[in-house]
């Protein structure tokens, strides 16, 4: 199981590219056999364009992930613990966005916006941002309703104490736990939008564009997309398995599960 | 008692019981634990065995071993268990099927979750007949509907018809014992019936089982944690601690001269000797006439009540559930004003609202929780949670705090390598005396204690009232008594206030409350409480008709 | 009951008013945001002229309410405007695509939904032993494989090399039912296998869940059998779980179904919608997110009341 681990660290922090060292948007050399994985549709080395294409999947992904979970979570909490309308206006919006499939809404919005990485970014983070909300919202709430919490508000704590100090340590391992899920839901919800022609630019190389790219070769027998998507594939996995295990080991520690 | 003799063979036949099961602690390999040990007893036809311990005594365990069942990873180890003369200790899953729900049947604690809400009750309990072939349909629901009507339901032919949510809980522990009896069986395990209910509900169903014992003629494995109830429906009694028979005789003995100081203990549980305190001129705090409701019902959950305290005392709150005792130690602490009347503290108003108050206001008044698990956030050590107090109130920080938590679990008698553990570690004793040092931590004038002793165990209770007024007597503080156990009000109480659906019913000092003649709901009520003499409910049901 | 006719009508009119916000949503997404709609289609090169006779014909110049309205109108009586690419009529379109998509959607549902609640029992009757560990290993597996991965997967290994099925399914409306069975075969078989897997394992949690109830304790103690506790006890609990289980995963077919279309160029609505996204046809994408968004709420929908009336509780109220 590290050993997926592994190999999903070593394709991300590859900045120094390994065998052809220019940047992308260079020529490529067509041709075959001396390149590891072949080359793709326009003869580029596969190999390379992979390395790179970790690079922006993975770059991409973590961005998204971390506006998804900051604006969601930040939200969420904030919507348990304050209460009364923010909470009302909130959740009715999450509810609200939450009713279009996210790759339906996505395809609708980046039709009609600029294509870039910032707006590509946005737009995943954002619509994440909706999960994360109702997840940390409802995390918060539970804990609320807590004993010790009131305690804290009979003593006359205010609430950034209570937010920060009650609320938030017993919040942190579910709200971990999903990181990881997120993470790779964006990995595919990425994949997905290049696939589709919506994500990154060519000649930009993402994981999922690259599939893209190759596909029309598998008709002829040609496993050149297979590549790119076992990429992902495994990455999906090994990212899955390390988040059960943080799981497993966090809630061994002191208290970790709460009233056992 | 017409078979008490045993005829051919006992009923059941303990012999050498060890059961053991698997301890995973978090940083050791398992090892195997012995929940029970060593137990061995003999039951005749028609008799009742009272099982009477602590919690982990291991009482559960063995009547549910009587049917050869381990919850939850426990697996019988050693020794036998004879049931009519056959070991069913070791035999298979098909046999065992042929056992239960024919020969032994099992009442549970909570009928409530007990029952599958997605069918009628009537099918629930007529189900175990039907299957193991004892008697056809009709047979059945004759035999279900006397069984309703002697266990005293209301409308015995039609109540069958209902599902479980829309009947109450009283009810539902007696239905429950009317589908273990519905088979017939020759054992019937109770596994603390009435301990969820509250103490005029249980009085009834106490009776009620009785009854459907006597005319039955079944035997009964009774497991309770309270002597008291267990005497009144058992011929002989074995006390059990830590997995081990400490003693086991016929009731009387048991209750009248017990051998072993375990058992001394139990019996005498509750026999404080408090001397009751004079209410002083002015009181420390005074409720006048308040009425509450939640927000966004409309019904009232407390009627004009009106309570006094003195400083340095103790008043204690008794009612049952639905009574409004805990919402009136939430309209104290301000976490719900009052629709009308007020509530003054050392001579001054005290603002409605919680967000209103002062930190000195809120300091001088303290509240102790009913579960301590909960009470306590589970990610701060010990010394955070008494420390913090320390810190916000009086800025104590550094040294001079780590001190003064030292002296308070001292004060608490816990030594001071507590202080780095967190609350998972310790026991449910352990815990509630942390939320009394964090109460305590704050110097308050006045503490609320909202059931603090309704979820320990009997002795461990004993311990923290003990120390409650060790306490009281050094700080001068006062105390505010919630509770629903009246032996507790009698220990400890200085003046009593009876609620019964929002409304105070009887008030006064302790010796007036508890003297006849009473109102109509206080006479229910102190009828009620289980008493630790052979015979009590005979004579209470007796006198209630 | 007719407590729960009100709830249950509550419930419809709360998914009618949802759809409607959607559409509000849809809507302004494509219109209130950034970036000029007429630029982006033009590109960078149009002449003024151009651009203003382009925002004529998109009715860009009147104000946003009142084109939402003409647009909901539209809608209501069955128009769901023309194309910007081609000016064919959208309503046309869709309806041909739409039966497409359901018949794919279908087959792969009436596939996956009855392995994977089947694969859940087994996997509850035999916890922890090796079918139990076999089959949530690798559903775990299986969760995070992205739809195309399986599906060139499948084309490549059952298509290419094996020659099974074909690997473009073409559909057109005179092929008899087989026909369409065989042209559907792997891309039913992509969705299937991504669906299945996250059923699988929410109705193990479900029904493990009902498992650890007390009533199945007092079940087991009444002496039933096994077979007897599971069906007549566990399963009428578990039944409202693992339906909201299947209706959520339905829900997501309803998403994976537009990429499996464009892996296998199959001519249904996600196809239509991928297609005329790339051009910025604002129209057509705007019809078929709602029609979308439609599926998706119906689906919830039936989740929640199915939730509603096997709950007791509420069927025979005190």
């Amino acid at each position: 199981m590290t050993s997926l681990f592994l190999l999903a660290a070593i394709f991300a922090p590859w900045i120094a590219p390994h065998d052809l060292g220019d940047t992308v948007g260079g020529v490529w050399e067509p041709s075959s056999s001396e390149f590891w994985l072949g080359t793709d549709n326009l003869g580029r080395d596969l190999l390379s364009r992979m390395i790179y294409g970790a690079r922006t999947t993975i770059f991409i992904a973590l961005m998204a992930t971390a506006l998804s979970f900051t604006l969601g979570s930040v939200l969420g909490l904030g919507a348990a613990v304050i209460g009364g309308w923010l909470d009302q206006v909130l959740s009715r919006f999450v509810d609200l966005l939450m009713s279009i499939p996210t790759l339906i809404f996505a395809l609708v919005v980046l039709s009609v916006l600029p294509a870039n990485l910032i707006t590509l970014i946005l737009v995943m983070g954002i619509l994440d941002a909706t999960r994360v909300f109702r997840l940390a919202r409802a995390v918060a709430v539970d804990i609320n309703v807590m004993e010790y919490v009131e305690a804290a508000r009979l003593r006359g704590e205010g609430k950034i104490w209570i937010v920060f100090r009650e609320i938030l340590p017993n919040a942190l391992t579910p709200l971990i736990a999903e990181l990881g899920l997120r993470f790779i839901f964006q990995v595919l919800f990425l994949s997905a939008l290049s696939f589709l022609g919506l994500g990154v630019e060519p000649p930009d190389a993402d994981w999922g564009g690259m599939v893209k790219e190759n596909k029309d070769g598998i008709i002829f027998g040609i496993p050149a997309a297979l590549i790119p998507a076992a990429a992902i594939a495994i990455l999906a996995i090994s990212v899955n398995l390390i988040a059960d295990w943080v799981l497993n080991r966090t809630t061994d520690l002191k208290g970790g599960r709460s009233g056992q | 008692m017409a078979n008490s003799q045993l005829i051919n063979e006992p009923l059941l036949h303990i012999q050498n019981l060890r059961i053991s099961a698997l301890a995973y602690p978090s940083d050791a390999a398992p090892y195997l634990v012995n929940i029970v040990d060593d137990v061995s007893f003999t039951l005749g036809k028609g008799r009742v065995l009272g099982l009477i311990g602590e919690s982990g005594a291991g009482k559960s365990t063995i009547g549910l071993a009587a049917m050869a069942y381990g919850r939850g990873g426990v697996h019988i180890s050693g020794g036998q268990i004879l049931l009519n003369g056959i070991d069913i200790s070791a035999a298979s899953k098909k046999s065992l099927r042929k056992v239960r729900g024919m020969q032994v049947c099992y009442v549970s604690q909570s009928a409530a979750a007990g029952f599958n809400p997605a069918h009628r009750l009537i099918d629930q309990v007529i189900e175990a007949s039907l299957l193991n072939r004892t008697a056809s349909r009709d047979e059945a629901l004759a035999r279900a509907t006397a069984l309703f009507d002697t266990l005293g339901l209301p409308d015995p032919e039609n109540i069958g018809q209902r599902y479980p949510h829309q009947v109450s809980g009283g009810q539902l522990q007696r239905v429950m014992t009317a589908m273990a009896l519905c088979a017939q069986p020759d054992l019937i395990v109770f596994d603390e019936p009435t301990t969820a209910l509250d103490v005029t509900t249980q009085i009834d169903v106490l009776a009620a089982i009785k009854r459907a014992i006597k005319k039955t003629g079944v035997a009964a494995l009774y497991i309770s944690h309270d002597l008291a109830v267990v005497a009144q429906v058992s011929d002989e009694i074995m006390v059990l601690r830590n997995g081990q028979c400490v003693e086991h005789g016929d009731t009387r003995s048991i209750i009248e001269t017990p051998q072993q100081n375990y058992t001394r203990e139990l019996v005498n549980v509750r026999s404080i000797d408090h001397q009751e305190k004079k209410p002083d001129a002015t009181a420390l705090l005074r409720v006048e006439n308040v009425t509450a409701m939640y927000p966004g019902a409309d019904v009232e959950v407390l009627q004009d009540v009106s309570v006094e305290l003195s400083a340095g005392q103790t008043l204690a709150i008794v009612g049952e559930s639905g009574s409004g005792k805990s919402t009136l130690a939430r309209l104290i602490t301000g976490l719900l004003p009052p629709t009308k009347g007020s509530v003054t503290f050392d001579g001054d108003i005290l603002p409605p609202a919680l967000k209103q108050r002062s930190r000195e206001q809120l300091r001088q008044l303290q509240m102790i929780y009913q579960m301590a698990d909960v009470a306590m956030n589970p990610r701060h050590t010990i010394s955070t949670i008494i420390g913090r107090p320390l810190t916000y109130y009086f800025n104590l920080k550094g040294r001079a705090r780590k001190q003064r938590v030292a002296q308070l679990l001292d004060d608490i008698e816990m030594g001071g390598g507590f202080a780095d553990r967190y609350p998972a570690e310790l026991s449910g004793g352990q815990k509630q005396r942390v939320c009394i040092a964090r109460a305590l931590a704050a110097k308050p004038r006045l503490i609320i204690c909202d059931e603090v002793t309704s979820a320990l165990d009997p002795l461990v209770a004993d311990g923290i009232l003990k120390l409650l007024l060790n306490l009281q007597q050094r700080e001068n503080v006062a105390y505010l008594f919630i509770t629903h156990d009246l032996a507790t009000v009698r220990a400890i109480a200085d003046s009593i206030a009876v609620m019964y659906q929002g409304q105070r019913v009887r008030y006064g000092p302790k010796s007036i409350v508890l003297t006849p003649p009473y109102d109509a709901y206080t006479d229910v009520l102190l009828s009620s409480v289980p008493q630790m003499k052979a015979g009590w409910l005979d004579t209470a049901i007796k006198e209630r008709a | 009951m007719s407590y729960l006719l009100t709830l249950v009508a509550k419930r419809l009119a709360i998914s009618a008013l949802l759809l409607l916000a959607v559409s509000a949503l849809i809507f302004a997404g494509t219109t209130i945001l950034p970036g000029d709609v007429a630029q982006s289609i033009l590109g960078q090169s149009a002449t003024p002229e151009a651009l203003a006779n382009l925002r004529r014909d998109m009715g860009l110049n009147e104000s946003a309410l009142s084109r939402y309205i003409s647009w909901l109108g539209g809608i209501v009586q069955g128009d769901l405007g023309k194309a910007l690419t081609n000016g064919t009529d959208i309503a046309d379109a869709i309806s041909k695509r739409l039966y497409n998509t359901v018949f794919l959607a279908s087959v792969s549902a009436i596939i996956a939904v009855p392995i994977a609640i089947f694969l859940g029992l087994m996997a509850v009757r035999y916890k922890n032993r090796w079918p139990d560990k076999l089959i949530s290993g690798s559903t775990l597996a299986f969760i995070s494989l992205p739809e195309f991965f399986t599906g060139y997967l499948l084309i490549y290994f059952v298509a290419v090399k094996l020659g099974w099925f074909p690997s473009v399914a073409t559909v057109y409306e005179s092929m008899s039912f087989t026909e369409r069975l065989t042209a559907v075969a792997l891309p039913a078989a992509t969705l299937t296998l991504v669906v299945l897997a996250h059923m699988m394992r929410m109705t193990r949690a479900a029904i493990l869940n009902v498992m650890q109830s007390a009533y199945i304790e007092t079940a087991e103690l009444k002496g039933l059998s096994p077979l007897r506790i599971i069906a007549r006890h566990a399963f009428p609990n578990a039944i409202a779980p693992i339906v909201n289980v299947v209706m959520l995963n339905l829900a997501y077919l309803v998403v994976g179904v537009v990429v499996v279309e464009v892996i296998f160029v199959y001519p249904g609505m996600g196809q239509y919608l991928v297609d005329h996204v790339s051009k910025r046809d604002v129209p057509v994408v705007q019809a078929c997110g709602l029609i979308f968004a439609a599926f998706y709420i119906g689906l919830n929908m039936i989740a929640d009341i199915v939730s509603i009336i096997a709950n007791p509780r509420i069927r025979h109220p005190r």
